[in-house]
């Protein structure tokens, strides 16, 4: 996927202009969820497990060699074809000769973010191959052309109406077609998609070293049939996915349902420890798990920004963010976006690449406050802004006035003049002539000092 | 009881009155004010800006200001917790300024905080008797420091009917450069918080920032709501009751 991110201004600026009910759809949904993320946190000491979750994670990134060879060797005693991709491209290779060896004309995919970053249906399509995404709502997005736009709803920013048209223009269901219908309509698609495809491919949410065991999380039913139809299942594993043990997965399937939509837990769970054995009478022939890097462990080697590995991608984040509900997700101009965005993006893609996406907050708190492991999201943004001047990326009339600023309020004696000034020339700030004042009064009116400063008041003893 | 306030650099720019208001009820609550004249802004746009040198600095200047001060007491949330949260972060890798800084963080409260949780005080008078009240939470207030019941219980204990407001715990937009940065967004934002706004009497906050910013956006809209200061509602409730 192409990195927009640098013109999140702009593409925020029209998507709030031009399309006003992406705001509309978007808010109603992620309030929706986040509303049900606090019932269910309510229902356990989420601090005490969000806590613990943060240990574990922690535990594991801070062993990952240790779990990863684990992992692998327990994989490939089930008979797991496990596969390393350093880079993007290592991955797509990787579904590439698998293509090429069986033959495949159709794939069927789970959702998966990381496929979006690995950018896997353009490749695939690449080979000819047809690729069907199997979640509803990445199916109306991938009808619509679009990427994701949620890590959990990717759809999230559209509305009924809008998917009825869709719906309408590609498949033929009639304009006026009740959600039941739309469903219907999609499922004896993908039915047809699921017996005739020779290969699934999905992301995992988690995966267990102990057992080298695949966890996914669905509502639909889809990411089974993916996994266990065709005859050869991929599974796309960032590095940072792992888990020690079965009996940690137990609490983390848990907490990441809780977090994302606010369910117990997931209305499917897949364990998936290999491929059919004989006494099985279903299941694919071939498993592979490609295990992905690009990026991830230079991110864990950097000592300030190295928590964000710790995501569960549950979005809860997202849902509890105010700025992303006013624009949703392409905004920000990569797969991954709002606050986990914001601070992952920089990390994967480097800091230029990115920029302004660490601004793109207001610094509210509201998405540390919800992450089920307890990533300062705040503070990573903080980090990522002080690398960005201190490499000279900030523009240097704000570089410049804020130096002006500190060597103000450092000055006791020149700020009082600088008070005085602003009562002696208060059309300095009636007249918009600089730009940060200019910035302020597009939308906003009525920015006048008090008439004295309390400086003044206290030193005329009037208080 | 000594108190220094520190009255921020918003505070003793735009609201003068409500600064003063926070020093009428301080006295009347017997508590002797002072007012370290070398206090200039604690360094929270430069912090949240990035500007981790700049910080720094105004950082020092605000800790030499207040370095004898029984406790520091501020009419605003989120330099409260500029002072609080992120001076020790700032000054991690100096280890006598790092003391300093967490010293100063724990004597160090916002107006409504320090009425509540250090004089043990909630019930101000009752002067707000009958006015429907919109109460915004400032973001760093609410969560740097964790106040969420102690501006209503005294808001609530003063007569006052607090509005509900869906809302009422949503970021306003403000975030200081975010809202100049990021315009769009950030009046977005403030709409969000204004379109669910029920019409009370009286919208008000402990964060400055954030009224300037919700007032702005109202009166740029054409709507008419009252709004005012966190210290001068109190003193209202204090000396109308
Ligand atoms: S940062 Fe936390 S809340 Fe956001 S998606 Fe990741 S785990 Fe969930």
């Amino acid at each position: 996927m192409e990195v927009k991110s640098q013109q999140y201004p702009e593409l925020a600026r029209k998507i709030l202009r031009q399309t006003p009910q992406v705001r509309e759809a978007v808010t109603r949904a992620a309030l929706h969820f986040d509303h049900n993320r606090q019932t269910a946190y309510a229902e356990i000491d989420a601090a005490f497990w969000r806590q613990w979750a943060e240990a574990v994670k922690n535990h594991v990134l801070t062993h990952l060699d240790h779990y990863l060879e684990l992992a692998e060797q327990r994989l490939a005693a089930r008979g797991v074809r496990v596969h390393w991709a350093e880079t993007a491209e290592d991955a797509r290779r990787v579904l590439r000769e698998l293509v090429r060896a069986h033959g495949v004309k159709r794939a069927v995919k789970a959702k998966s973010m990381l496929s979006e970053e690995l950018g896997v249906n353009p490749a695939l399509e690449a080979l000819g191959v047809e690729v069907f995404e199997t979640d509803l709502g990445e199916y109306i997005i991938q009808l619509a052309g679009e990427p994701p736009s949620h890590i959990v709803g990717p759809a999230i920013h559209r509305n009924l109406e809008e998917i009825r048209r869709l719906f309408h223009e590609r498949l033929g269901t009639p304009l006026d077609a009740e959600p039941d219908a739309l469903a219907r309509e999609a499922r004896r698609v993908l039915r047809e998609a699921f017996l005739s495809a020779e290969m699934g491919v999905s992301g995992a949410n988690f995966l267990v070293a102990e057992t080298g065991t695949i966890a996914l999380i669905e509502n639909e039913g889809n990411i089974r049939l993916t996994t266990s139809l065709p005859k050869v299942h991929v599974a796309l594993v960032g590095i940072e996915k792992l888990l020690p043990s079965l009996a940690d997965l137990a609490v983390f399937l848990q907490l990441t349902a809780r977090a994302a939509t606010g369910q117990r837990i997931g209305t499917f769970v897949s364990l998936i420890q290999g491929p059919r054995t004989e006494a099985e009478p279903d299941g694919p022939e071939e498993v592979h798990v490609v295990l992905v890097d690009n990026g991830r462990s230079a991110l864990l080697a950097d000592p300030e920004a190295w928590e964000v590995l710790r995501c569960v991608r549950c979005g809860a984040c997202l849902n509890a963010c105010p700025v992303y509900r006013q624009t949703g997700g392409h905004a920000y101009g990569w797969v991954y976006s709002g606050p986990i965005g914001a601070v992952l993006d920089p990390g994967l893609l480097g800091l230029e690449a990115t920029l302004p996406l660490p601004f793109a907050s207001s610094l509210c708190g509201a998405c540390f406050e919800v992450c089920p492991v307890r990533i300062p999201i705040p503070k990573l943004l903080v980090t990522w802004r002080q690398r960005a001047v201190a490499a000279g990326l900030a523009s240097r009339p704000e570089a410049g006035a804020v130096r002006a600023y500190a060597e103000v309020m450092t000055r006791p004696e020149l700020y009082r003049l600088f008070s005085k000034a602003l009562r002696v020339f208060p059309g300095a700030l009636e007249h918009p002539v600089l730009p940060v004042v200019r910035a302020w009064r597009a939308g906003r009116s009525g920015l006048k000092p008090s008439p004295k400063s309390f400086r003044e008041l206290w030193e005329e003893g009037a208080v | 009881m000594r108190v220094a306030l520190f009255v921020t650099c918003l505070g003793d720019q735009f609201f003068a009155e409500a600064a003063a208001d926070a020093v009428r009820l301080l006295r009347a609550l017997g508590v002797e004010v002072d007012f370290p004249r070398d206090q200039t802004c604690c360094g929270q746009p430069a912090y949240n800006a990035g500007y981790r040198r700049e910080a720094l600095q105004m950082a020092r200047h605000t800790l030499r200001v207040f370095e004898h001060a029984e406790y520091v007491v501020l009419p605003s949330g989120s330099c409260t917790a500029t002072l609080r949260a992120f001076y020790p972060e700032l000054l991690r890798e100096d280890a006598s300024a790092y003391r300093a800084a967490t010293d100063l963080a724990q004597r160090t409260y916002e107006l409504s905080e320090f009425i509540v949780r250090v004089l043990g005080v909630t019930e101000l008078g009752k002067g707000l008797e009958g006015r429907r009240v919109a109460y915004h939470h400032g973001c760093h207030a609410l969560r740097e420091l964790g106040l969420r019941e102690e501006p209503l219980t005294l808001l609530r204990n003063a007569g006052a009917e607090l509005v509900d407001w869906e809302a009422a715990e949503e970021c306003c937009g403000f975030g200081g450069l975010f809202s100049v940065k990021l315009p769009e967004v950030s009046l977005a934002m403030a709409d969000r918080k204004l379109d669910t706004l029920p019409a009370p009497d009286l919208l008000t906050s402990a964060d400055g920032g954030c009224l300037l910013h919700l007032a702005g956006r109202l009166e740029h809209r054409g709507r008419s709501v009252p709004v005012q200061p966190l210290a001068s509602v109190l003193w209202e409730a204090h000396r109308g009751g």
